[in-house]
């Protein structure tokens, strides 16, 4: 018995060649792991210390100001700060609802299941076109187009401090309209993924109970789904606050706070676009005070966005 | 016994809940035709309006001065070479990395304290906005001028589009591995293979289909991207000739479209549609080829 098992099977010892290989290989990838967190503390690091002149010299009145003037040395971000909430926060609004009803759209029954795929398939492609190229577009083609109608608004409601100047080109409306088109693919391909998840269970109670189609979305559908749909649009607010190129080619880069929705704006990102590369001295710290402001404010809205996905979700079983 | 009519249980089209049902699906599909009209319309304008100015001229001629010539304002050849350099040097460290560190979260730290840390920053860091990225890349590399001695340089640019690349890399290997199933790792342990050839040869080669896809989607996001580029790359209307070459600014058709874009001059805006014409078709391949390897990994997923 002994003899057998010691001449058929002979249980093989380890080498130490691929005891190291191994003790190696997990090393080296800790190490990678690790990168990540060495590279986004190293981005704050980083930030926060080219920024500390311009922050111990302006403190909080850098967010309440909005002087930028390099030749008296006073900086203040209020209206890049003003832009980037505004114009994520309004973009935001037009998009929820254009977002979530076409993901409603495309997972209900309504039409054939191809033509559907091909809608959510075009507007997940909508995401892979560059924001520089939007930028383009919004430039040469929708802001002349818009233009006209944008200047009836200002004709007929331009008593109110919104709409109270004359749109002549770039501002801040092109630029909303253009973050929706940038935002839209992430609240729909989002949305739609966490409608797919909910069971088919809930949808069929609600119809035998006598619900209709809408009032089973309104009341069953979108209520299980909540969770990542608020993700999904954290996102892309997200998003919204940290996109560059598009906004900048269309906003006017102008850092004259206005009401208006028309005239010529600034968000944090596009200022950085515009002065980091010909600025120098305080100017470069006040312009990483800015960054700094930008990253913590996407970074709030981000990690909020994971707690909320982790609090909502609903677990079905 | 008194039943109500037969008629409730007819479909009555005028009844307030129909109506709403009808007036409701139609402004679904309305906001739909609302959504994928964006698409439709810089598709079509940048196939016909970009496509239009291409020839073998725009494609290899290094760009003019602006201004210079106002018939010909050269090509966008050093743009196309500099964005391909670029997303290769971006590749070269995202993709090592980004699949180290997702091997390490799916494998040897499936829900340890590190590996949880780890997912977390890697969704912030996605969350970071890309022109972050290129503000720190210049703070470290540009201005302490850390690679021998150079500024802006098309390294630099590299390096900060593979900072982009590295969390979208990460999440899809890790997510890739977790779906390799578990009978398969017990399978090359029972025949005595040590983790570092489970993993290389069973695992890895089971997700190599997501994997990649993920990697495709990561480069063509980056090959687009244009704010970290334009402090750390700049830009260069010449073709690199040389090794050190990489070691200067380089440009790239991303930055390219917006620096012409916003050029007075009608050549040069003609140039930047063409760059987007270039730009959105391979970007538009990427994502569909990435699309088509995923189908592929489906595909053979049902089969074992």
């Amino acid at each position: 018995m002994d003899k057998a098992t010691t001449s058929k099977f002979v249980l093989r010892r380890r080498p130490t060649s691929e005891k190291l290989v191994d003790i190696g290989f997990k090393n080296i990838v800790v190490a990678m792991a690790s990168m990540v967190a060495v590279v986004l503390f190293s981005i704050f690091a980083v930030v926060y210390y080219e920024s500390t002149d311009s922050i111990s010299k302006y403190g909080l009145r850098f967010l309440f100001s909005s002087a930028w003037n390099p030749v008296t040395d006073e900086y203040g971000a209020f209206t890049a700060i003003y832009g980037t909430l505004f114009t994520s926060i309004a973009s935001l609004l037009i998009a929820i609802p254009l977002g979530v009803g076409t993901a409603i759209f495309i997972t209900e029954n309504i039409i054939p299941k191809y033509i559907r795929d091909v809608i959510g398939i075009m507007v997940e492609l909508l995401a892979a076109i560059p924001s520089v190229v939007l930028g383009l577009w919004a430039v040469f083609i929708m802001e002349p187009f818009i233009r006209p109608f944008l200047n009836m608004i200002y004709e007929i409601f331009g008593f109110i401090p919104f709409f109270g100047t004359q749109p002549f080109g770039a501002g801040m409306m092109p630029a909303i309209l253009i973050l929706v088109v940038m935002i839209l693919p992430i609240i729909t391909s989002i949305s739609k993924d966490s409608l797919n998840q909910v069971p088919s269970k809930l949808r069929q109670a609600a119809y035998g109970i006598g619900a209709s189609r809408w009032t089973t979305i309104f009341k069953v559908i979108i209520p299980a789904a909540i969770s990542g749909i608020t993700g999904g649009v954290l996102l892309a607010l997200g998003r919204a606050m940290g996109e560059t190129m598009a906004v900048t080619m269309i906003i006017g880069n102008s850092n004259n706070f206005s009401w208006s929705i028309f005239s010529p704006s600034y968000t944090i990102s596009s200022m950085l676009a515009n002065q980091f590369g010909e600025a120098d001295g305080s100017q470069v710290s006040s312009l990483m005070y800015a960054a700094f402001i930008l990253m913590i404010l996407t970074l709030m809205v981000n990690v909020f966005a994971q707690w909320v996905v982790k609090k909502l979700s609903l677990k079905y079983q | 016994m008194n039943y109500p009519s037969k008629k409730s249980l007819t479909y009555n089209p005028s009844l307030i809940r129909n109506i709403w049902n009808k007036a409701l699906t139609i402004i679904s599909a309305l906001f739909a035709i609302i959504s994928v009209l964006p698409l439709i319309l810089v598709i079509s304008y940048v196939l016909i309006k970009g496509g239009s100015y291409i020839n073998i001229d725009t494609l290899i001629l290094e760009p003019e001065p602006p201004g210079d010539d106002l018939l010909s304002a050269g090509g966008i050849g050093p743009a196309i070479t500099g964005t391909f350099i670029m997303s290769i040097i971006a590749s070269f460290i995202s993709i090592p990395v980004g699949v180290g560190g997702g091997i390490y979260l799916a494998e040897y730290s499936k829900s340890g304290k590190f590996a949880k840390f780890i997912r977390f920053g890697s969704n912030v860091l996605a969350g970071v906005p890309s022109i972050i990225a290129g503000v720190f890349i210049y703070a470290i590399i540009v201005s302490t001028k850390i690679l021998f001695g150079s500024m802006f340089s098309g390294i630099a640019g590299g390096i900060s589009l593979s900072i982009l690349m590295l969390p979208t890399i990460i999440k899809t290997t890790d997510e890739a591995l977790k779906l390799v199933s578990n009978d398969m790792r017990r399978a090359a342990f029972g025949v005595g293979a040590s983790k570092f050839t489970m993993i290389t040869n069973i695992t890895l080669p089971a997700a190599f289909t997501s994997i990649s896809t993920g990697i495709l989607l990561a480069l063509a996001r980056a090959a687009g991207e244009t704010a970290p580029l334009i402090f750390t790359a700049l830009f260069s209307r010449y073709y690199i000739t040389s090794f050190d070459d990489l070691f200067y600014e380089m440009g790239s058709l991303s930055v390219l479209i917006y620096n012409f874009a916003l050029e007075p001059y009608e050549a040069q805006n003609q140039l930047a549609w063409a760059a987007s014409f270039i730009l959105v078709i391979v970007l538009l391949g990427l994502n569909i080829l990435s699309r088509w390897i995923g189908t592929l990994g489906a595909f053979s997923k049902n089969k074992v």
